[in-house]
């Protein structure tokens, strides 16, 4: 079967779906908004042909909730936004930290702040995928920046999601969301699929949020028999509120420690042209392509250059930026916003190298040659 | 079933006491709802208990079902998602009246709209009880709330009007004082194949009450009692109705309900 490929011309945003669908997708919530529309729109017309369901909320608040709904009753679950909609995402999203619900969340980032430059590409919400609901939280979040790309980490989203038990979210851009390439189909046995743990004990003996020795604690469905109780306030291990700060304070450390002591299993990340690399380019999604044009014209020029593409954005890929820094002499930090997730290299990387800025808030991709020029203007 | 055999089965006796105030009519509307779900013979692994934030969401907490706490104003929106997801499901949604009205007004009038088959209740006491009394939407003009120290200038919503108006295809009012009324508007609700909305008037004498001098909770429940009348009895004697709240099954007109309607697309492709 691995030689009968299928090909397709897609574009990221229709990627993103298809991958959903590759992955088990069967519900999806959601409110139209440029430029992830599409996303929506192929949703609605794929679930109900495998089965699956589709329904358009009143709001983004409300697609938040419904697919935490969704998510309870065992379907897995997604919604698509951008910049305005994941604002009011970000409520419920915490509520899915809180209470340990698998779902994929994906914004096609556009130009803001508020309704901004519709729809216009971005990367403004590298720090609001971390930090945009309240209270400390575990968050995972990826940047594909191809169409195929999209695909597979759409569909590694839904595992990661299922794995930890908790909101996973697909941080695109409108380059990537609307960029039509090439994108090659999986066959089935080729694509991995994690679903969440059940419990195997008997309903009575169920203890809903009891974690087990990898800190997850295994989710039944509503439906199943397993009667228990799910709430966004602290509760202890049985569901139930508590406010014992002891019990409070463990549940946190214990939702942020699931993910990022689990950073190993799933740091996705690229390099370009590194090997001999002192100058390192830092970009990801849309705008690592533009640095890769101008990675290719420097070294024309003799100039060692390469890129470190972090594919997994939250957690931070923390030991391969301190690695880089070991070796490069700077790094520069190009995204689609005023100095984001430059702040995060330069902690990690600061007092190794000198991290400098390449930011851009026009809703114009960065170019090839503004990259370029900034580092030549650098030397 | 005796009072003590529904607490036995249907409640998580562990969990009692409940948090609500002496005197509050809450649990009254609650045991309302228990009873209709009795009545009606329900798998407890098939009903689902959904609620916002308020005084009246921590219901879901003390009932043995498939119970969901959420966000303030959304309970119908993960509720949605629930029934959509699994048409199978018995949905029932615990709301207070700032809870489904204002904040989650939004939510409410768009599950009306959808008929989807949920069964909406409001416990509404019409105050934010659990901050400490601010005047909510269902506050009497005039009367006074913690943010409304000089009288409340607000009109107030008619939430079963607002209801019907949404599209909701059963609507129904009764109080914490009839609950034998209250549990027959339940029963029909949940078996109305649709968006049900049930407003329940409830008391709360810790904060509107006493904010409003309206007396201890006795007396708070005879006003109930003698300020309510039911649509039928208005029905033959208009003049019974004056200045009063009339409760009773209001509205029912089932329609299509939405999830059956999706039912039909999914099954258009399936050969």
């Amino acid at each position: 079967m691995s030689n009968n490929k299928s090909y397709k011309l897609l574009q990221g945003n229709e990627a993103c779906v298809e991958g959903a669908l590759a992955a088990g997708m069967k519900f999806f919530a959601g409110y139209p908004i440029t430029p992830s529309t599409e996303i929506a729109e192929l949703s609605a017309q794929k679930l109900p042909k495998i089965g699956g369901r589709f329904i358009q909320m009143e709001d983004e608040i409300a697609s938040m909730a419904a697919i935490i709904g969704g998510s309870l009753t065992g379907l897995k679950s997604m919604t698509a936004t951008s910049g305005p909609g994941f604002s009011l995402m970000q409520e419920n999203f915490g509520y899915a930290c809180i209470a340990e619900i698998p779902c994929v969340v994906v914004n096609v980032q556009r130009a803001g702040p508020s309704t901004g430059l519709p729809t216009s590409p971005a990367q403004g919400e590298v720090m609001q995928a971390k930090w945009g609901t309240h209270g400390d939280h575990p968050v995972i979040a990826l940047t594909p920046n191809s169409v195929q790309e999209t695909y597979e980490m759409t569909i590694k989203a839904f595992n990661l999601a299922e794995k930890y038990r908790t909101p996973v979210i697909l941080l695109m851009d409108e380059t990537v969301g609307h960029m039509r390439e090439k994108l090659t189909f999986k066959d089935e046995s080729e694509i991995e699929i994690i679903n969440r743990k059940k419990p195997t004990c008997a309903p009575e003996e169920y203890v809903a949020y009891r974690p087990e020795e990898d800190m997850i604690p295994p989710m039944a469905s509503f439906g199943e028999g397993y009667r228990y109780h799910v709430t966004g306030l602290s509760h202890d291990e049985t569901g139930f509120p508590t406010n014992n700060n002891k019990l409070a304070g463990e549940q946190v450390e214990r939702l942020i420690n699931k993910v990022e002591q689990n950073i190993d299993d799933f740091s996705y990340y690229d390099e370009y042209k590194m090997e001999d690399a002192e100058i390192v380019v830092l970009a990801f999604g849309g705008v690592s392509r533009s640095a890769m044009t101008a990675i290719d014209e420097m070294r024309e020029n003799g100039i060692k250059v390469g890129m470190f593409r972090p594919i997994t954005m939250w957690p931070v890929l923390e030991k391969q930026i301190s690695a880089i820094a070991d070796t490069a002499k700077e790094i520069y930090v190009a995204e689609m916003n005023y100095g984001q997730y430059f702040y995060e290299v330069d902690r990690i990387a600061g007092k190794k190298c000198p991290v400098k800025k390449i930011v851009k808030v026009t809703g114009e991709l960065i170019t090839p040659n503004e990259i370029i020029a900034a580092i030549n203007g650098g030397k | 079933m005796n009072a003590s055999e529904i607490t036995q089965k249907y409640y998580r006796a562990d969990k009692l006491p409940h948090i609500w105030c002496p005197g509050c009519g809450h649990g009254t509307l609650l045991n309302s709802v228990v009873r209709a779900i009795d009545k009606l013979g329900l798998n407890k692994d098939e009903v689902v208990v959904v609620s916002g934030i308020g005084c009246s969401s921590r219901a879901p907490g003390y009932l043995d079902f498939n119970t969901l706490h959420t966000t303030h104003g959304r309970a119908l929106a993960f509720a949605t998602g629930i029934k959509h997801a699994n048409p199978k499901l018995h949905v029932i949604v615990i709301m207070g009246d700032g809870d489904s009205s204002a904040i989650g007004g939004n939510h409410l009038i768009h599950a009306c709209r959808r008929n989807i088959d949920i069964t909406a209740i409001v416990f509404n006491n019409n105050i934010y009880g659990m901050t400490g009394g601010q005047y909510s939407p269902t506050t009497p003009h005039g009367d006074f709330g913690t943010t409304a120290p000089y009288g409340n200038i607000d009109s107030t919503f008619d939430l079963c009007n607002l209801a019907q108006g949404a599209g909701a295809t059963y609507v129904a009012r009764g109080t914490a004082y009839h609950a034998n009324a209250m549990d027959k508007l339940i029963e029909k609700g949940i078996q109305n194949k649709g968006f049900s909305f049930i407003e329940g008037l409830s008391l709360c004498p810790t904060y509107y009450g006493r904010k409003n001098k309206k007396g201890d909770a006795v007396k708070m429940f005879s006003f109930l009692k003698d300020s309510c009348v039911d649509k039928k009895v208005v029905e033959k004697k208009p003049e019974l109705g004056e200045n009063k709240v009339i409760i009773g099954e209001l509205y029912n007109n089932p329609k299509p309900e939405y999830t059956e309607s999706y039912q039909v697309i999914i099954d258009k492709f399936q050969k």
